[in-house]
């Protein structure tokens, strides 16, 4: 025991040094767990041979915590100094898998942090003349993130060029700070400045500057908000993605385009009659669907930027649940053309489709995996809706969930880490994760018609659609459910969220 | 009410322009009622005799223009795809006004209650759509002119999300095309 209260005084004297007072607050335990879930990276091996090791580590925690003070002071330039701070997590991580109490935190140490950055962001000089409020966007997208909390800037009139007063933000509790500016050019466009300062160390941390259309100036802020919180996490940041999704209104069913944030959104299709399923081809360009335009379930791909449909799976029975493989050559679909819900490889640009397993229970779901060799599926033919594996061409199944009886709508992180997907719990639909290297599984909503979840492409977020007093609503939440927001825009029915991929910029 | 619409107007098509049989007088079963195999026969007798016409042919006529309007829609219990013995009856009225033209195309629409996933779904009802084909091949109905299609949780037939609206949308629709 006499380690982790060492270890436990001891971080809870470097959160008093990190002046962040709502964590100095907390019992010096979870101080510590809070602290440590920043430093995202341990592998699911990691956590093991820790385990294994952990009678090994316990007697050199200490010591570990104090070679490694300094750089934890740094911490917001982990990039720089990751191997020493994977250290000192593994330090930590002992501490926690030999004390009873810390299961409920194994996956924050393993996912995403539940400490959240302090960060101001300034208005922008000049944003006032311009049609959004580039700020107020930033903000909103780092906190979103669940990484992040904003602090505020009341009063302060800065800029790109400005030099600030570092004491000024630390006393306001900022460990950083974004200043820019929007100017309208002569041609009509904006441009858009911004620099980002660690206040800590009184360091610059660089700028960008982007020269855009009125209509793209949402854009440059997702676009400042992405270089913000891969300066600051090292990861890169999605806020600059879009997200596909349908809505019903009266009897009429549309598929939107729209930003990570859900504003934004233009309408891609429009049909009386239903729309489901939409997945983003790999490169972002196209969208795969479901329509019952025709009075029957039928698969299109359809380019986002012409418009330009294209009928890739109209055969006898329904035809449905498009996912596409990663090298985005090939439609996985589910077809009822032999018989029964069956999957099918489909050549992107239409053909005969390729019978990829057969069985006489239903088929449905198919995901590839990100590196393009296995599916991921639901099937009945264990009596009830479980998550299946096999081969992308066929193969040898295997089952994936085992809790519960009714598991569906399997999504697989681009970094090929976790599973999300919706299991039934004493009648309620929820959002379940696991990670698929230990099979560990987590909850982490608490509304009762979950749907349709999907990944950010950095793999730190996840949309799905769900209920909120009685209405549908899209919702992101980080993979330890610990951070959730509502996405903003349309009103009324909303549903089958899917999150595109990176884009070439 | 569309549906009946359609049935109706098909009906006054297949009787040819030139029937004695006017609009309102052709028989219509209730949806909920019991099997039309008898009464529909019944309720034509009437109408041909409102019509003042005694013809085989629009005997004929009347009958099919009965069997599109009269009950077409097979109700199964939660997470279920078995036909029940009551539904019977219409799957063999269905089966014999199929079988008599071979130019028929019909359509099963399979559907489920709004409990689930999307994609499940539309996999349940399929299955329940496969369900009443098999029931017709059974019969001797031929399988290229009977299509199984799923709609799943996506057109409900009632709203509301008690047992009682939710027993309405589990079902399969026979509808011709």
């Amino acid at each position: 025991m006499k380690p982790i209260i060492y270890t436990a005084l001891f971080l809870n004297k470097i959160c008093a040094q990190l002046r962040v007072p709502q964590v100095c607050t907390r019992p010096p335990i979870e101080t510590e767990l809070a602290r440590g879930s920043l430093l995202v990276g341990a592998s699911p091996s990691d956590v093991e041979s820790i385990q294994r090791e952990s009678i090994f580590w316990i007697p050199y925690c200490y010591i570990i915590c104090s070679m490694f003070f300094r750089p934890f002071l740094s911490m917001r330039l982990f990039k720089n100094i990751r191997s020493d701070l994977r250290a000192l997590l593994l330090a930590m991580l002992t501490v926690f898998f030999v004390s009873p109490s810390s299961a409920q935190f194994r996956v924050e140490v393993s996912g995403v942090g539940l400490t959240q950055l302090p960060i101001a962001v300034s208005a922008f000089r000049g944003e006032d003349g311009a049609s959004q409020k580039i700020a107020a966007i930033v903000q909103a997208d780092l906190e979103r993130s669940g990484q992040f909390r904003g602090v505020d800037t009341a009063g302060a009139a800065l800029d790109e060029v400005t030099r600030p007063d570092m004491a000024v933000w630390r006393q306001r509790g900022a460990d950083s700070l974004a200043l820019g500016s929007v100017t309208r050019l002569v041609d009509g466009r904006y441009d858009v400045r911004f620099r980002l300062w660690d206040v800590v160390r009184g360091q610059d941390l660089g700028g960008q500057s982007y020269a855009v259309i009125q209509a793209d100036l949402r854009l440059a802020a997702h676009r400042i908000a992405d270089f913000i919180y891969e300066k600051l996490t090292g990861d890169k940041g999605a806020f600059s993605t879009r997200i596909a999704y349908v809505t019903k209104v009266a009897q009429r069913y549309q598929l939107w385009v729209a930003d990570a944030d859900g504003e934004n959104a233009q309408s891609a299709f429009t049909s009386p009659e239903p729309i489901i399923s939409p997945a983003w081809s790999p490169n972002g360009s196209q969208l795969a669907y479901v329509s019952f335009e025709s009075r029957k379930p039928v698969v299109y791909t359809h380019d986002v930027a012409t418009g330009k449909r294209r009928l890739i799976a109209n055969f006898r029975g329904s035809n449905s649940a498009p996912a596409w493989s990663p090298d985005g050559r090939t439609l996985a679909v589910t077809l009822s053309r032999d018989g029964g819900s069956q999957l099918y490889a489909i050549d992107a640009g239409g053909g005969e489709p390729r019978r990829l397993a057969q069985s006489s229970s239903i088929d449905t779901e198919p995901v590839y995996t990100p590196d393009g060799k296995s599916i991921y599926f639901v099937s009945d033919r264990g009596g009830a809706p479980q998550i299946y594996k096999m081969p992308s061409m066929g193969g040898n199944v295997e089952r994936v969930t085992f809790a519960g009886s009714y598991n569906i709508s399997p999504a697989i992180s681009p970094d090929g880490r976790w599973l999300a997907y919706i299991s039934r719990v004493s009648g309620a639909f929820k959002l379940h994760i696991m990670e698929l290297a230990s099979g560990a599984v987590n909850a982490i909503t608490d509304t009762s018609a979950d749907e349709s979840p999907s990944f950010a492409p950095n793999s730190r977020l996840i949309v799905y659609a769900t209920q909120q007093q009685g209405r549908e609503a899209l919702m992101t939440t980080t993979l330890d459910g610990k951070l959730k927001a509502r996405l903003a825009g349309q009103n009324g029915n909303i549903r089958e969220p899917d999150w595109a991929p990176f884009q070439k910029q | 009410m569309k549906h009946l619409l359609l049935a109706i107007g098909a009906a006054v098509l297949m009787a040819g322009c030139s029937s004695a049989v006017k609009l309102d007088s052709v028989p219509v079963e209730d949806k909920a009622g019991t099997t039309i195999s008898q009464e529909g026969a019944e309720g034509l007798g009437r109408a041909v005799g409102k019509g003042g016409v005694s013809s085989v042919d629009l005997d004929k006529s009347a009958q099919q223009a009965a069997i599109l309007a009269g009950p077409r829609i097979v109700y199964f219990d939660y997470d279920s795809f078995v036909i029940k013995h009551e539904f019977q009856s219409i799957i063999e009225t269905h089966a014999r006004y199929i079988k008599a033209d071979k130019g028929r195309k019909v359509a099963i629409e399979g559907h489920t209650d709004e409990r689930g996933g999307r994609e499940y779904n539309l996999a349940l009802g399929q299955k329940r759509a496969e369900a009443v084909r098999s029931a017709l091949g059974l019969l001797g109905v031929v399988d290229s002119q009977v299509e199984a299609v799923s709609f799943g949780k996506e057109k409900p037939a009632a709203q509301g999300t008690d047992e009682d609206a939710m027993a309405k949308n589990r079902r399969a629709e026979i509808s011709y095309r």
